[in-house]
């Protein structure tokens, strides 16, 4: 039989689900739009990944004639992964049920689960670009990963724990203190969060050029269905990279468990929150180039160094 | 005489450039084109007629320029077997120019090393000529697979990218195949001519005006440049001088066509480093001029604006519409906003560090491979025909031209920024020197018989000629235009030697060469 509170946390959690999937695309929506505006120009709308999910769930898929189920199933398994890991983080409320299955670790490995099959689809049929996407996918993620599970570590180390729920309950619900380690976290992550989700300087996603390509290049060969799935993936990946910052970062606002009291406001605060990051997100990619892909290294190597500096910081002064 | 040889006769042409024509045996073809290169001439174009009608088997025409001017000869050659002494040799740029010609008319290159075919990609049976008069285009129609040996570049980890020539974004077709080690390209072969359109057969058919019309749509971005050098060469052939008025105008319309074109490419090359903001605001502005060219003159490309004797439309001067207030206005709101834009793009770290080294050509390699236009300028290769051959009214501008030595992408960005502040310097000039009311064309009716007329033009991309031959009655025989990407395609081949793919898209807008224009 269960108890009241864990009939509470399966609904929590079923509402969490539910609504980050839905709210994904219009957080890309959001980026898009905000990018248009600093390029002086009048944007589709906040809508429009929205319909563009609806037109591609229309179409006819076509298939390579040579692709193996692996390239078939791996839309669903990426979409799968990125739900999954956008369940697992403190997004409205801590202590969900589904949160105590997997820690930050293992949110890693669920990124990189998707990676593996993404890249192994990209080159399954076996063109040119799908090789030379999943190369470069691979050179930038081999250097991101470290990364970020320095940035983790830091605030494992805060707060004894790599259990997100832990994390967030650390920083957010017990007496607010300025630790200067998570400054560099902090950095290291942006870092990481702009080459992990394609987005410029490392990618672009807004590129027709095919050879200048990474995440792009991989997913050349899918259509309808299949692309729709791997387009709204990519938004949940980044809605997610964006509810971990806010949840090791600025975590304030986000609800116990069984608190519905609390409810309405978590969400107002998330919603504040996914503006102001997106919004920055968009402020940034209009400032910048894309860099050659070689200095990539260079720049994930500097997230990897800031997110040690951080740790070190934390060791020295218990910070 | 721009230049001298025991068996060379040449006959100046009348009209606006300085040009000469004259014909010589095959044998005589390799040292006069040695001579000329020698002297630091260039080969320009190079084509080739059927004038079996007139009883000299088939003719190779050959355009060459030196600092005199142009230098057209002819090559008579025998109907039976019509081929000539290799000049790819001299200048590595004939190589596709003669492999076309032999496509098109079955004239061919003795001792050529390169005897693949170019332009057909086998929509027509290789034993047929589509631009002998003979040519039956139904029975010569077929389907047979398009097979071509590119050039296969062997060792350890090489591997070939194909891309093209349908592209992931909207770009007209054309074939790169990539030899890479790594990200790092080894070698770049291009293939070309999915574009082919029989330009050059149409024209057979059609009058002298209708066939500005087909001049002006050879290539939809430099519709300016290939209808002014047809006119120029229907005047040659004709004799006829235009109105004062209209070769202001034209020059306007030109200008405005670089100003257009400039302003595109520099919002393309920022895109292409990701640079979005860049992009936008540049065709913000482009849209500005073009929004001006419909208001002003009925087309937003100035599209059929030119025409042999003139040009078919005047701007209207006075009143609230006066089209001179409009533009020195959008010259001085070009002026500002370009300046501000050059400013970010120069201190933009990002965007330099991407820019510059990239796709470099030293000037000696532009030199030898024949670079021109643009593209050659950033490689200090000092060739522009509104400076070198000013015709009217250019004589009375004094164009400065822009050129640089660097060679990569930053310094073609440089010499796009300086030619786009001299086209509003220039366009301001002509605007206070549209002066005169002497009317805007002088009906151009019938071309002489047997006449040959040559017209060139400086684009925005470079030289734009335009050759026409007429027949007995005086109707066109055959109108070669050529486009300058024919000399800047090749040293693309060059200039990506070395550097890593994805910077490919970044070295080829800098050049932004046509894939269409004039079959290529």
């Amino acid at each position: 039989m269960m108890t009241t509170d864990q009939r509470l946390g399966i609904l929590f959690q079923l509402y969490q689900s539910l609504l980050v999937v839905l709210l994904a695309p219009l957080l890309t929506g959001w980026v898009n739009q905000c990018r248009a505006w600093l390029q002086n120009r009048t944007g589709p709308g906040l809508m429009q990944p929205y319909r563009t999910l609806r037109k591609l769930f229309h179409k006819d898929a076509v298939m390579a004639y040579n692709a193996s189920p692996l390239f078939r199933v791996t839309p669903y398994i990426l979409f799968g992964c990125m739900w999954l890991a956008a369940a697992i983080i403190p997004i409205i409320a801590v202590d969900l049920p589904f949160s105590p299955a997997a820690d930050v670790i293992a949110l890693v490995g669920v990124f990189a689960l998707a990676r593996v099959f993404i890249a192994l689809a990209a080159m399954d049929i076996g063109t040119a670009f799908g090789t030379l996407g999943a190369r470069r996918e691979m050179l930038v993620s081999f250097l991101a990963e470290p990364a970020l599970l320095m940035v983790f570590f830091t605030a494992s180390l805060i707060s004894h724990s790599t259990q997100l729920p832990r994390i967030v309950e650390a920083l957010a619900h017990h007496q607010f203190v300025l630790y200067p380690s998570l400054a560099f976290a902090g950095l290291a992550f942006v870092i990481v969060l702009l080459a992990e989700n394609a987005r410029i300087p490392v990618d672009n996603p807004g590129t027709h050029l095919e050879l200048t390509m990474i995440h792009e290049a991989m997913i050349l060969e899918y259509s309808a269905r299949h692309l729709a799935l791997v387009e709204w993936a990519s938004s949940l990946k980044l809605f997610a990279y964006i509810a971990i910052g806010i949840a090791l970062f600025v975590p304030y606002g986000i609800a116990e468990v069984g608190n519905w009291g609390a409810l309405p406001q978590a969400i107002i605060a998330l919603l504040v929150k996914l503006t102001l990051a997106g919004a920055a997100l968009a402020l940034l990619e209009a400032l910048l180039a894309k860099m050659r892909i070689f200095r990539a290294p260079e720049f994930l190597g500097t997230a990897f160094l800031l997110a040690v500096l951080g740790l070190l910081i934390h060791f020295l002064l218990g910070a | 005489m721009p230049i001298t040889h025991p068996n060379l006769h040449l006959t100046q042409l009348a009209g606006a450039i300085p040009a000469w024509l004259g014909e010589i045996k095959p044998d005589d073809l390799q040292p006069i084109c040695q001579n000329v290169r020698d002297g630091g001439g260039r080969l320009v174009a190079l084509w080739g007629s059927d004038t079996r009608e007139q009883g000299k088997g088939y003719t190779l025409h050959i355009a060459l320029v030196n600092e005199t001017g142009l230098i057209c000869l002819s090559v008579p050659l025998p109907a039976g077997q019509p081929g000539y002494p290799d000049v790819s040799q001299i200048f590595p740029v004939a190589n596709r120019m003669q492999r076309a010609a032999y496509d098109l008319l079955g004239i061919y290159a003795h001792e050529g090393h390169d005897h693949r075919k170019w332009l057909r990609h086998g929509a027509w049976h290789g034993g047929s000529f589509p631009l002998r008069k003979d040519f039956d285009a139904v029975l010569s129609r077929t389907n047979e697979p398009d097979a071509y040996p590119f050039v296969q570049v062997e060792g350890q980890g090489v591997h070939e990218i194909a891309v093209g020539p349908v592209h992931a974004g909207i770009i007209e077709p054309g074939h790169f195949r990539f030899s890479v080690v790594g990200e790092k390209t080894l070698r770049l072969e291009e293939r070309f001519g999915y574009a082919h359109k029989g330009i050059e057969k149409r024209f057979e058919s059609l009058t002298v005006q209708h066939a500005a019309k087909l001049a002006g749509r050879v290539s939809g971005d430099s519709t300016v440049a290939y209808a002014w050098a047809y006119a120029m060469a229907a005047e040659s052939i004709a004799a006829v001088t235009p109105p004062d008025r209209a070769v202001w105008l034209r020059a306007l319309f030109l200008e405005r066509e670089r100003i257009a074109n400039h302003l595109g490419d520099l919002g393309y090359l920022g895109n292409d480093v990701a640079l979005s903001f860049g992009f936008a605001q540049f065709w913000i502005l482009k849209e500005q001029v073009l929004r001006n060219n419909a208001a002003l003159f009925g087309h937003r490309y100035l599209m059929d604006k030119i025409i042999p004797g003139g040009v078919a439309a005047d701007l209207v001067e006075s009143g609230a519409q006066s089209g001179k207030q409009t533009l020195f206005k959008e010259c001085a709101m070009l002026e500002h906003e370009v300046r501000l834009l050059r400013g970010i793009y120069e201190e933009h770290a990002g965007v330099q560090d991407r820019f510059i080294g990239a796709g470099r050509i030293e000037p000696k390699l532009a030199a030898r491979l024949g670079l021109c236009g643009l593209a050659g300028r950033a490689s200090s290769q000092s060739w522009d025909a509104r400076v070198q051959f000013p015709c009217a009214p250019y004589d009375k501008l004094d164009v400065q031209m822009a050129t640089y030595r660097n060679g990569d992408v930053a310094a073609r960005v440089i010499v796009r920024f300086d030619e786009l502040f001299e086209s509003l310097r220039l366009q301001r000039e002509i605007l206070a020197n549209l002066i005169h009311d002497d009317g805007l064309a002088i009906p151009l009716a019938k071309l002489p018989a047997h006449g040959f007329g040559v017209g060139m033009v400086e684009g925005w991309r470079g030289e734009v000629l335009v050759a026409i031959h007429t027949d007995a009655d005086g109707n066109l025989t055959r109108v070669h235009p050529h486009d300058p990407s024919w000399q800047n395609w090749p040293v693309l081949e060059h200039a990506v030697i070395g550097n890593i793919v994805p910077d490919f898209p970044l070295i080829n807008k800098s050049f932004n060469l046509s894939y269409s224009g004039q079959d290529l």
